[in-house]
């Protein structure tokens, strides 16, 4: 008993510790106050002024800007990363190893050499950054994640399906439409989530490939506004909305994985 | 035509060609790019071969010492993370798996926060608390950041050990100490090294955290490749991003059987 209440405790302190700065850039969104630690009473502006676009246009700009990367980024490396899981699995066993080597390399890799690496890329081709660029570098970083959610599927399903489809007379065609995406799909929508949040949360690639035209994500923007000193006072119902959606994305993610081990059971 | 469209159709066919697309892209976006640093490392700004950029990180002891400083720091983020996370990742492991599973969403949930808000906030809470900005709140702010990376990876392979391995230890009359430093602790010897892998080097790599947690009063290395990179010194910031890579590969080096762990279990979920 003492047993238990000494390691609930302890977890208990280190998840106050993990989210007491969540917390309290919650909390202080519910106020007007323009410095961050200053309570003026409850108010609910900076969550208005945040939708209501004018004043912060550059803010809600950069979050369109990062939804757009985002997405786009998670859209093609998940197509990418899912033909490319089917391409790996069936190698042979040494390129197969070969390949999974260097999709691990942007995973190990520091965000900071992934970043100059395609800087000196695009700059050494006289490519000119913007929106292009970025995806690029997003589509590289992610994809590596979406093959390795989707290698597993296609390594707990039964090869003999495929052959047995097209044994009855599907086509090619058919037979991946009906047999393998379904087993797939899955992993190709976790790998998509995946995706879609590195994107979102990236900062030094983004930074590093973003170009100076003015084009900025939310990560840009903060980072700008962190160094003039401040913070803008919009930015934390906006950390609090990231917090609550990226919560149920999760927590939509586990009911997923928790669901597998069930059926299987049944 | 016909004849070409044909070949086109079995190439397709064959499935193991669908790993060509991302195979060009690869060799593209990471290995050219990876080649171009070392490139860019071994030339002067005219593009001549040289060793210039070396011998000045050599001369110059600024970047060597915020090299060995972010080293030091990196050094004792990691092992607070690992004195820290250890003990919540075994006492995790032995909880029924409904109830460890939802804390560990709860323990992974801060980082998928933007890290440059999280580390905003740690300022906050430091203002707060009115507890001075520096050293101590750089740690802080490092082990806040890092600690689920750590925890993740051990917390797996502990959850993992077949519980018949610590009976068998029991019943051949070892005592609880014994059993945690001669069974337990030997197999999760991987978990610990893919969660160093997975602080270490990302603590020496980061910038932004430090300067926001010390008010600019210090810098990590980083900070030092990125002003580089920034000032138009490229072949300088190249080179010193190949003696990252060199530390980079010498850490996986170390734990070769990390490695791929920590690259199959990075995506953390």
């Amino acid at each position: 008993m003492m047993k238990r209440i000494l390691s609930s405790s302890y977890l208990g302190l280190l998840l106050v510790m993990l989210y007491a700065p969540i917390l309290v850039i919650i909390v202080f969104s519910f106020t007007e106050a323009k410095v961050l630690g200053n309570w003026t009473g409850f108010s609910l502006k900076l969550y208005t002024s945040l939708f209501q676009g004018g004043k912060v246009h550059s803010l809600s700009s950069a979050l369109w800007n990062t939804l757009i990367i985002g997405l786009s980024a998670a859209f093609v490396s998940t197509i990418l990363g899912t033909i490319a899981a089917i391409g790996i699995f069936n190698l042979q066993p040494g390129p197969q190893k070969a390949f999974r080597m260097i999709n691990a390399i942007p995973i190990l890799n520091p965000d900071i050499i992934t970043a100059i690496s395609l800087f000196l890329l695009f700059v050494s081709l006289g490519i000119s950054q913007g929106h292009a660029t970025v995806i690029l570098a997003h589509i590289t970083f992610c994809t590596p994640y979406v093959v390795l959610s989707v290698l597993p599927r296609l390594h707990r399903m039964n090869v003999n399906l495929y052959e047995a489809a097209l044994d009855l007379g599907a086509t090619p065609f058919l037979a991946l439409r009906r047999i393998l995406l379904p087993e797939l799909k899955p992993g190709m929508i976790n790998g998509f989530i995946l995706a879609f949040t590195l994107s979102i949360d990236d900062f030094v690639v983004t930074l590093f490939t973003i170009g100076n035209e003015g084009l900025e994500t939310i990560s840009t923007y903060i980072y700008a506004d962190a160094r003039k000193g401040g913070l803008t006072p919009e930015l934390r119902p906006l950390s609090a909305i990231i917090f609550i959606t990226v919560l149920i994305l999760l927590i939509i993610i586990n009911q997923r994985a928790a669901k597998k081990p069930n059926l299987k059971r049944i | 035509m016909k004849n070409v469209q044909r070949q086109f159709i079995s190439f397709i066919g064959r499935r193991r060609n669908w790993s060509i697309p991302y195979m060009l892209f690869l060799s593209f976006f990471v290995l050219v790019p990876l080649v171009l640093i070392v490139l860019y490392a071994f030339t002067d700004h005219n593009g001549k071969f040289s060793f210039t950029n070396f011998s000045k990180f050599w001369m110059q002891p600024e970047a060597i010492n915020i090299l060995i400083y972010s080293v030091g720091v990196a050094m004792i983020t990691t092992l607070l993370c690992l004195l820290l996370g250890y003990p919540a990742a075994y006492l995790l492991s032995k909880m029924d798996t409904r109830r460890a599973r939802l804390l560990v969403i709860l323990f992974i949930l801060p980082m998928w926060i933007n890290f440059l808000i999280r580390t905003l906030a740690t300022v906050a809470l430091f203002d707060f608390l009115s507890l001075p900005l520096g050293e101590g709140a750089l740690i802080f702010g490092m082990v806040y950041n890092f600690l689920p990376f750590m925890m993740y990876p051990i917390y797996n392979i502990l959850q993992k050990t077949d519980p018949n391995l610590i009976e068998a230890a029991q019943d051949l009359g070892a005592n609880p100490r014994q059993v945690f430093f001669r069974t337990i602790l030997p197999l999760s010897v991987p978990g610990i090294s893919s969660g160093i892998m997975m602080v270490f080097m990302p603590v020496i790599s980061t910038f932004a955290i430090a300067e926001l947690l010390t008010i600019n009063n210090i810098k990590l290395f980083g900070t030092t490749l990125q002003e580089n990179i920034y000032n138009g010194m490229w072949n300088y910031g190249a080179a010193l991003s190949l003696v990252m890579l060199l530390l980079v590969g010498l850490t996986s080096l170390l734990n070769s059987d990390g490695n791929t762990k920590a690259a199959e279990e990075g995506g953390l979920i």
